[in-house]
């Protein structure tokens, strides 16, 4: 009855820890992939204001133009890239909408898309279910988790249509410096590929400033540029996103959101020009506090034994669990049920992630420690 | 009248919005009764139940009000700084509207601090008036709520 395609989507690695976790007490989770802040208070506050005057109808199928006007202003300024807010900014249901709009909009039955894992688990179903067929490329802490020009190219065939990039990364929190993206977008130029770069972790870069793909030389017409408001600005259940990209490309994707979607939000996209316009002192707030736990973390991890990298942005450590010889599913199922810590197996996010766990540290500095602590009587030796 | 007295007499902040809930009795009417009791005396007053020894400082707090004369060319410089030098003065702020200085006094007890500010405060010669308010309640101070915190209702598992 289900449709061929449907069925070979492998069910979701999360969904059987999600059901573990609910109905036990007292756990601690750091397997959540949303900000543990609450939405500023005047973001919410224009968002009701926005409802008392009536703000309840659909919008242009691109967004409302006040809010494409300032998501053309802030790429601007932060990145120095012009995009017509007419023509090159849709307005979208979360960055999650924004990956299949971007999916089906270019994939042709049989194309190949290059999927850099471990990577955020939508890519590869959205791949598939747009005809095309994803081709993963593996990556590991010998280069920081950051993909060579190198490994790309290994994969690409005569199919080969796009590839997508999401630098900072979930789950491993990796980001990729000028000359890394450089090197990448020579081979995007050789073998006239699209790239897809969801970046809606660009702002909860630590340590430096985020290296937009699109801001590349020659990049800017071959990239899907993909971000939100989810992590930024703590909007995850707004549901709120951009896809930014050349007329043609956002027009294809445009025509799959009047068809599905329709619209974003009115109420959403209302809070997001209030976002944009006066968050961002907000935003900075939350993002000095993840840096604080960040470093607090990946200490502890490291001081526990389990080797990790120093996470340069989103707000995940993806420790390496192989000194314990347990594989990243026994590891997460034995801590959860023992020590009532919740974290995500690596190998959820690509095979390549087997022997990781991602700990998410967007949870409070106490729950962090009181989490660390219980994972240490885990680790400790018995009797 | 006597269900609304009773609901309170246990939460003088209750709404009259729930009260009306709470007894289905319209809100109309339930206002014309409190203001009734009101007029009649039978609410004497509103108040706030404080519990500092839960707070674990017996300190109290006032903020004083002062209008002061100007002195020619030190301005409120003078006065202003005499006060400050009380140990009993938190802060001394020079403000707008209808008085001029505004302190804050720490003291043991309600007592301590109006005597501070009816013998050393008031009596100064460039000082024409004081209006204390005490500290009942503190809600958000510094940037910081006091109360219950707002906390993300997240699902404990996300991608």
């Amino acid at each position: 009855m289900i449709a061929e395609k449907v069925q070979r989507i492998p069910p979701s690695g999360i969904r059987k820890f999600f059901e573990m976790v609910t109905g036990m007490d007292d756990v601690i989770s750091l397997g959540v992939g949303e900000p543990d802040f609450v939405t500023p208070w005047p973001v919410r506050e224009a968002c009701i204001y926005s409802l008392e005057k009536g703000y309840t109808s659909y919008t242009s199928n691109w967004g409302l133009q006040e809010l494409r006007d300032e998501i053309a202003h802030a790429v601007a300024s932060d990145y120095g890239i012009a995009y017509s807010p007419e023509d090159q900014i849709l307005v979208t249901t979360g960055v999650s909408e924004a990956i299949d709009l971007a999916m089906r909009a270019i994939t042709n039955p049989g194309d190949e898309i290059i999927v850099v894992e471990p990577c955020y688990v939508s890519y590869n179903p959205c791949v598939t279910l747009a005809g095309g067929k994803p081709v993963s490329v593996a990556t590991d802490p010998s280069t920081h988790f950051r993909v060579t020009p190198e490994q790309i190219e290994d994969k690409i065939k005569e199919k080969t249509k796009a590839v997508v990039l999401n630098y900072p990364n979930n789950p491993t929190g990796a980001i990729m410096k000028k000359k890394d993206l450089e090197a990448v977008a020579d081979v995007v130029v050789e073998h006239d590929l699209i790239v897809i770069s969801d970046e809606v972790y660009d702002k909860l870069t630590y340590d430096g400033k985020h290296m937009c793909f699109a801001s590349l030389n020659g990049m800017q017409d071959r990239t899907i540029l993909l971000n939100g408001f989810s992590k930024s600005y703590a909007m995850t259940g707004w549901r709120i996103g951009y896809a930014a990209s050349t007329p043609e490309i956002i027009g294809a994707m445009l025509k799959v959101h009047q068809y599905t979607m329709l619209c974003a939000p009115i109420t959403a996209q209302m809070a997001a020009i209030e976002a944009l316009r006066n968050g961002r002192e907000d935003m900075l707030v939350m993002v000095r506090e993840y840096d604080r736990r960040r470093k607090l973390i990946v200490k502890a991890l490291n001081a526990l034994g389990l080797d990790c990298l120093e996470p340069k942005g989103a707000f995940y450590a993806f420790p390496s669990i192989k000194s314990t010889s347990m594989s990243s599913d026994e590891f997460a199922e034995k801590l959860l049920k023992e020590q009532k810590v919740a974290v995500v197996p690596g190998n959820v996010f690509g095979a390549c992630g087997d022997g990781f766990i991602r700990c998410s540290y967007a949870t409070s500095r106490d729950a962090i420690k009181e989490a660390l602590e219980r994972m240490e009587t885990f680790l400790t030796p018995k009797g | 009248m006597k269900e609304i007295l009773e609901i309170m007499e246990n939460d003088a902040r209750i709404g009259i919005d729930e009260i009306a809930a709470m007894t289905g009795i319209p809100e109309s009417q339930v206002k014309k009764a409190i203001k009734e009791a009101e007029e009649k005396g039978i609410i004497r007053k509103y108040k706030t139940v404080i519990d500092w020894e839960k707070f674990g400082e017996e300190y109290v707090y006032a903020i004083v009000e002062l209008k002061v004369s100007p002195e020619r060319s030190t301005g409120y410089d003078a006065i202003a700084k005499r006060i400050a030098k009380f140990p009993e003065v938190i802060s001394v702020r020079l403000v707008s509207g209808d008085h001029d200085l505004s302190l804050l006094v720490k003291g043991r007890t309600m007592k301590d601090v109006a005597f501070f500010v009816a013998e050393k405060v008031a009596p100064l010669e460039r000082v024409q008036s004081t209006e204390t308010h005490f500290i009942l309640k503190t809600y958000k101070q510094d940037g910081d709520i006091f109360y219950e915190k707002e906390e993300s209702k997240r699902l404990a598992i996300t991608p």
